[in-house]
């Protein structure tokens, strides 16, 4: 009895099992016929591979699954590899696409045939990436001070070794400093955010920042550490320290608020980084497309915060393959816009670009083909 | 049966276990052989442009000759890990004449075992302990040897603000070669003749007069490529130097100051991402100069093992 109820069973089992997997088959063919005739969500397709700056790396990280999210057959690898190493990988070719932290250079695009683009071609470089580099420090009870560039320089240079300096105190009337040695912290390694905060002392204080901007800190002595973390951390560590890092990362350290040219202070905000980009101007003896930023540092008006970096995203003008050239140019669009850019400030506190430059932008990626 | 006329041994009959087990123990030791050749060449072959392009166009040298680069990194790899082995050394010898001389026999295994932990730990999590706990906590300690004993150049010139230095650098290496030289002091003292020993107590001695006379003379090899093993690692050391060394450039004794020489393995990790074109094959040449170097030490350490092959348990 029992035998024979479990043979039945089986059978009745395996039929509805049977019906089951014939019917869900078809009812999947179903939705699948209706999803793709409901929304044609997207018809780009393709896989495009993308090197370069690695201050990049998180807002990438978040253009790229919004992006993807939208246009589902679409992958986009951008490889954090540093800016050098973008840039060369584009005019190798492998690269249909990259972001680093400065643009070519003119002399480097007359010599360069650009590996990635159609014979010919120019490319354009557009200013997405914006963030305030913050000049933080450590000092009890303190949380703001005002400094002009040529301070800031000389503090890092170790020209003002004390905070009790009268250079110091001269710009922050009230504020009681401490008989306190100063330590510069500056990044040990390679870096974005080393080349634009140099390039800011340089052009600002060209008396006290004799050295030209450079990715690696340019003196000797001081104290170094290994990535925006490891700056962040080592200023926190200590008592007296100040540092720069990307202004996302400052968190309740003190911050700098930075002298611009007619003698009044500006705090960073996302607002006055975006805000000198706008008011600096482009690159002249450029093409149409290329948009590299003539950074204003030594002349910001009041409002502009001038430290900042501005990390560009490259592409061809003319692409071998349209359709490379057609999700590229949907890409950087989606990177432009409102949206993107909000993404971006979300996942990696960058500066929203304004609507000025928006346009110039868009017009820029109408160039793309 | 083969003919085994004359003179010619007897030879035993090969087995195909025989067989497979002896090729395969040949074969492991020709893939190491191959590995080593295979990393020798890469690292050769990669480093050549280094040395015959201009200097001025290299984007790492900028200038300077690949002598002058390298040379500040020697320095410094070598320097740390000395001064790693001055504080391991003594610390080794104690913590392993501890277990294998002095603790009851249970506590000894247990902290045997615990020694043996310390070396599965990886180097990240010794670089984020280094860095963000033992240099804020040793930072005071510094600068009471400045203050007190900053006539030795060891302790002179301006002390961190963060702790962050080649002191700490070499504390946190000292950590780390510990168990492999406490592991390998504890063997060959455990080895020691248990007779000599005795005849020592017998004769009166007490139980450090027994272990300087009839211990540690027996165990001078041992204990030297123990530290010469660690050594070895001190120099590859990568990660915790990395992240806690500050390596602003500056040669120099002085241990406690924020301005100290980097190290070649840590010069490549912070470098690297950022290298491009013959910058990469600069870094590679360096990561040549330090194989050269460990090559050297592991040298040294098999000719001190087999100059005393009979006193030493490491053999």
């Amino acid at each position: 009895m029992t035998v024979n109820f479990k043979r039945y069973g089986a059978v009745a089992a395996m039929a509805v099992a049977g019906t089951m997997l014939l019917t869900s088959c078809a009812a999947n063919e179903g939705t699948s016929a209706a999803g793709s005739s409901d929304a044609p969500a997207s018809d780009l397709a393709g896989d495009i591979s993308a090197s370069g700056a690695s201050s990049q790396q998180a807002a990438q990280e978040a253009w790229v699954a919004e992006f993807q999210g939208a246009n589902p057959d679409v992958t986009i690898n951008y490889d954090p590899t540093g800016s050098g190493t973008g840039r060369e990988n584009f005019i190798a070719g492998s690269s249909a696409f990259i972001g680093s932290d400065r643009a070519y250079k003119t002399d480097e695009i007359a010599e360069a045939t650009f590996g990635a683009c159609a014979p010919d071609s120019g490319i354009v470089e557009l200013p997405l990436y914006i963030s305030p580099i913050a000049v933080i420090f450590n000092l009890e009870g303190i949380d703001t001070l005002n400094l002009d560039a040529a301070t800031i320089a000389n503090i890092f240079n170790g020209t003002i070794t004390n905070w009790n300096d009268p250079a110091i105190a001269a710009s922050n009337e009230g504020v009681e400093l401490p008989d306190l040695a100063i330590s510069p912290v500056h990044r040990q390694d390679d870096s974005g955010t080393t080349e634009n905060f140099t390039a800011y002392l340089n052009e600002a204080a060209p008396e006290a920042w004799t050295n030209e901007p450079d990715g690696v800190w340019p003196l000797e002595g001081g104290e170094a550490a290994q990535g925006t973390s490891g700056v962040v951390d080592a200023v926190k560590g200590g008592q007296g320290t100040i540092g720069y890092a990307d202004a996302s990362r400052a968190g309740d350290l003190g911050t700098v608020a930075v002298q611009v040219a007619d003698g009044s202070f500006v705090e960073f905000s996302p607002e006055a980084a975006a805000a000198v980009v706008d008011a600096s101007g482009y690159e002249e003896g450029r093409t149409e497309g290329d948009l590299a930023i003539a950074l204003d540092r030594a002349g910001a008006e009041a409002g502009t915060y001038p430290v900042v970096l501005v990390s560009y995203l490259i592409a061809c003008e003319q692409y071998e393959d349209a359709n490379t050239a057609e999700v590229v140019k949907a890409y950087l669009s989606y990177i432009a816009s409102e949206e993107g850019q909000q993404a971006a400030a979300d996942n990696a506190g960058s500066a929203p670009i304004s609507d000025t430059l928006r346009t110039d932008v868009e017009a820029a990626l109408e160039l793309i083909s | 049966m083969t003919a085994t006329t004359g003179t010619q041994r007897m030879r035993a009959k090969q087995r195909p276990g025989d067989r497979i087990f002896s090729s395969t123990a040949v074969g492991a030791g020709v893939i190491i052989l191959l590995t080593l050749a295979a990393v020798t060449i890469f690292l050769i072959v990669e480093s050549i442009p280094a040395f015959t392009t201009n200097p001025e166009e290299n984007p790492i040298l900028e200038g300077q000759s690949f002598l002058s680069y390298v040379a500040p990194l020697i320095f410094g790899t070598l320097y740390s890990s000395l001064i790693a082995l001055v504080l391991a050394t003594p610390l080794a010898i104690g913590i392993a004449l501890f277990i294998s001389h002095y603790a009851p026999r249970k506590l000894a295994q247990g902290l045997g075992y615990i020694i043996d932990l310390l070396a599965a730990v990886p180097s990240v999590v010794f670089g984020l302990w280094g860095g963000l706990v033992l240099a804020p906590l040793v930072q005071p300690l510094y600068v009471w040897l400045n203050e007190n004993l900053g006539w030795i150049p060891l302790f002179a010139g301006q002390v961190s603000a963060t702790g962050r230095t080649l002191a700490t650098a070499s504390i946190v290496l000292a950590v780390m070669v510990l168990p492999i030289m406490t592991a390998i002091c504890r063997e060959v003292f455990l080895q020691a003749p248990r007779l000599h020993e005795e005849a020592a107590l017998a004769l009166g001695a007490t139980r450090w007069e027994m272990i300087k006379m009839a211990v540690l003379p027996y165990a001078r090899g041992g204990i030297v490529s123990g530290m010469m093993l660690g050594l070895g690692r001190a120099l590859g050391e990568t990660m915790a130097v990395t992240m806690v060394l500050s390596a602003s450039g500056g040669v120099g004794f002085a241990i406690l100051t924020a301005s100290n020489p980097s190290t070649i393995p840590a010069n490549i990790a912070l470098s690297f991402p950022e290298a491009y074109g013959e910058g990469i094959s600069v870094l590679i040449a360096t990561g040549l100069v330090l194989f050269v170097v460990t090559f050297a030490v592991n040298a040294f350490a098999r000719y001190i093992v087999s100059r005393r092959k009979d006193f030493s348990g490491a053999n």
